[in-house]
């Protein structure tokens, strides 16, 4: 079994459900986010539009996170999901580096790495993630890869050609698909990100939480 | 908002988290820079031992103290630059292979236990054959323990700027670099006109091909990868060119023009400059190079 996510972004709505199912499910603390919503407003008035996209961990088979982890603390388990061990991680940021999704911070209250586990304590229960259960339009679509009978592996099949992958070309092999996105929803770099106040938040630089 | 557009997607993030912020600062520069001491002067204590075995006997007790104070500092901003430092003994416990972390703790602490075995044979023991053969493995040793945070640099995927083998390169050269500046300080004008010349050679080379290294990837870089095109915005008139600039001028370019002035008028002391000069500057440029890489939006 491999467990993998599929995010159809021409259904998201961008109502942030996910993220708040999430937030809650998993005690995130606040400033930090295992899933995010992105916003990225395109065009120039009046010719406009607003993209969303939902972004978490990948879920690599050849997780760079796995990989640099001097303690094992992040980890697969059978499934295919990359796990974290918060008692065994010693806070080395090593993980956050590594990541070239940027899915990996520092938790300010365990001042360990954190992620999302695709809610492998769910999964276990052999319930769906929260995020999954959430959104309201079934824009995230969970199963097994490995099963070709899995809703998410038809997904695949029926939008062959529109599936793509955050940076294929790091070699990670995410287990994670977006179909409907582009080059403004899945490359952080194609998008100006200005630092200061705008129609909701005032964006600043992230609190690293502890000693720094 | 026009203005602010990115012309070629006239995109623009609106609603979303932070800005990412520095998660490796001044205390991961101080790791490298101390560790560039450590190690490097290991490697030019082996060559004049070497080269020069009658002059620079006195050369070996200074020496291991350096390198032992120094890796201390190393080891100690490593530790404490963890968020949970009390659970440093995971690495040796719950070892990960696959990891540099891992690697290169393991070997410190075998370059520590050496650097020890040294100190012992020459001020207890007073036995400078057990120090010399020692020193041998120690320098083998200091091979790996230079290198090992360009594995970890390299590990980081998304991080273009951070690559090997550039990385590899630049981290002996620092050491080369750091251990000729150190030792040229400490060694004052005990030293014999050819071990001095020596020395300012390592300095003014080592100092030559990581200017070229950074020139290099200045240059050509941003031709690569997006990645590294947009990190090297911040040292092409974006926040850190100043420090950018400051870094390559006391690290490279003034140790290079004094130790040809050195060299041509025979002036230890003009050496001595270029050394200061290269180690704060070393300091400079590892620290611009390790943030601004950061600083790339990853999501």
């Amino acid at each position: 079994m491999q467990l993998g996510f599929l995010v159809d972004l021409r259904l998201c709505m961008g109502c942030k459900g996910c993220e708040i199912a999430c937030k809650v499910e998993n005690e995130v603390p606040l400033s930090t986010w295992r899933l995010r919503v992105k916003y990225v407003d395109v065009g120039s008035f009046p010719e406009t539009k607003r993209t969303f996209t939902p972004l978490r961990c990948n879920h690599c088979a050849n997780a760079p996170c796995e990989r640099i982890c001097p303690v094992s603390a992040l980890h697969y388990i059978e499934n295919g999901i990359v796990n974290i061990d918060k008692e065994r991680c010693i806070g080395c940021a090593g993980c956050v580096m590594a990541c070239p999704y940027g899915a990996i911070y520092i938790d300010p209250q365990t001042q360990t790495a954190d992620k999302c586990t695709y809610c492998a304590h769910r999964v276990a229960s052999s319930m769906m993630p929260s995020c999954v259960v959430a959104c309201p339009v079934e824009a995230n679509i969970f199963g097994d890869l490995d099963d070709p009978m899995s809703n998410i592996s038809k997904y695949i099949q029926e939008h062959q050609g529109n599936v793509q992958v955050r940076k294929p070309e790091k070699g990670t092999d995410p287990h994670h698909f977006y179909v409907g996105g582009g080059n403004v929803t899945l490359n952080p770099l194609a998008s100006f990100r200005g630092e200061g106040h705008n129609l909701f938040n005032n964006l600043t630089h992230l609190p690293i939480g502890g000693h720094h | 908002m026009a203005h602010e557009i990115i012309a070629a997607t006239n995109a623009i993030v609106t609603l979303d988290v932070a800005l990412p912020g520095i998660v490796w600062g001044w205390i991961i520069t101080m790791n490298m820079w101390a560790k560039s001491i450590g190690t490097g002067i290991i490697f030019l204590a082996f060559f004049l031992l070497k080269k020069y075995p009658e002059q620079t006997a006195f050369i070996r007790l200074p020496v291991v103290a350096i390198s032992i104070v120094f890796i201390h500092i190393f080891l100690l901003f490593t530790v404490v630059d963890l968020h949970q430092m009390f659970r440093f003994w995971h690495i040796f416990f719950y070892p990960h292979l696959t990891s540099a972390i891992t690697i290169g703790a393991w070997m410190a602490t075998g370059f520590v236990g050496l650097l020890f075995g040294m100190a012992y044979a020459i001020y207890i023991k007073k036995d400078t054959a057990m120090y010399d053969k020692l020193l041998g493995w120690t320098t083998l040793l200091a091979i790996p323990v230079t290198l090992y945070t360009a594995g970890l640099m390299a590990e980081s995927t998304a991080r273009e700027l951070w690559q090997m083998p550039t990385e590899s390169a630049q981290m002996i050269l620092a050491a080369l670099l750091a251990g000729s500046a150190t030792m040229i300080l400490m060694g004052g004008n005990k030293f014999s006109d050819p071990i001095k010349k020596d020395l300012g050679l390592v300095l003014g080379f080592s100092a030559f091909g990581a200017f070229l290294l950074y020139m290099s990837e200045y240059i050509f870089g941003a031709m690569k990868a997006e990645e590294v095109a947009a990190t090297l915005e911040f040292v092409k008139g974006g926040e850190y060119t100043i420090m950018f600039w400051v870094g390559q001028l006391l690290a490279f370019i003034t140790p290079m023009v004094l130790v040809c002035l050195s060299l041509k008028k025979q002036s230890y002391y003009l050496l001595k400059i270029a050394a200061v000069s290269a180690l704060i500057g070393l300091w400079v440029s590892k620290h611009v190079w390790l943030v601004i890489p950061q600083l790339l939006n990853m999501s």
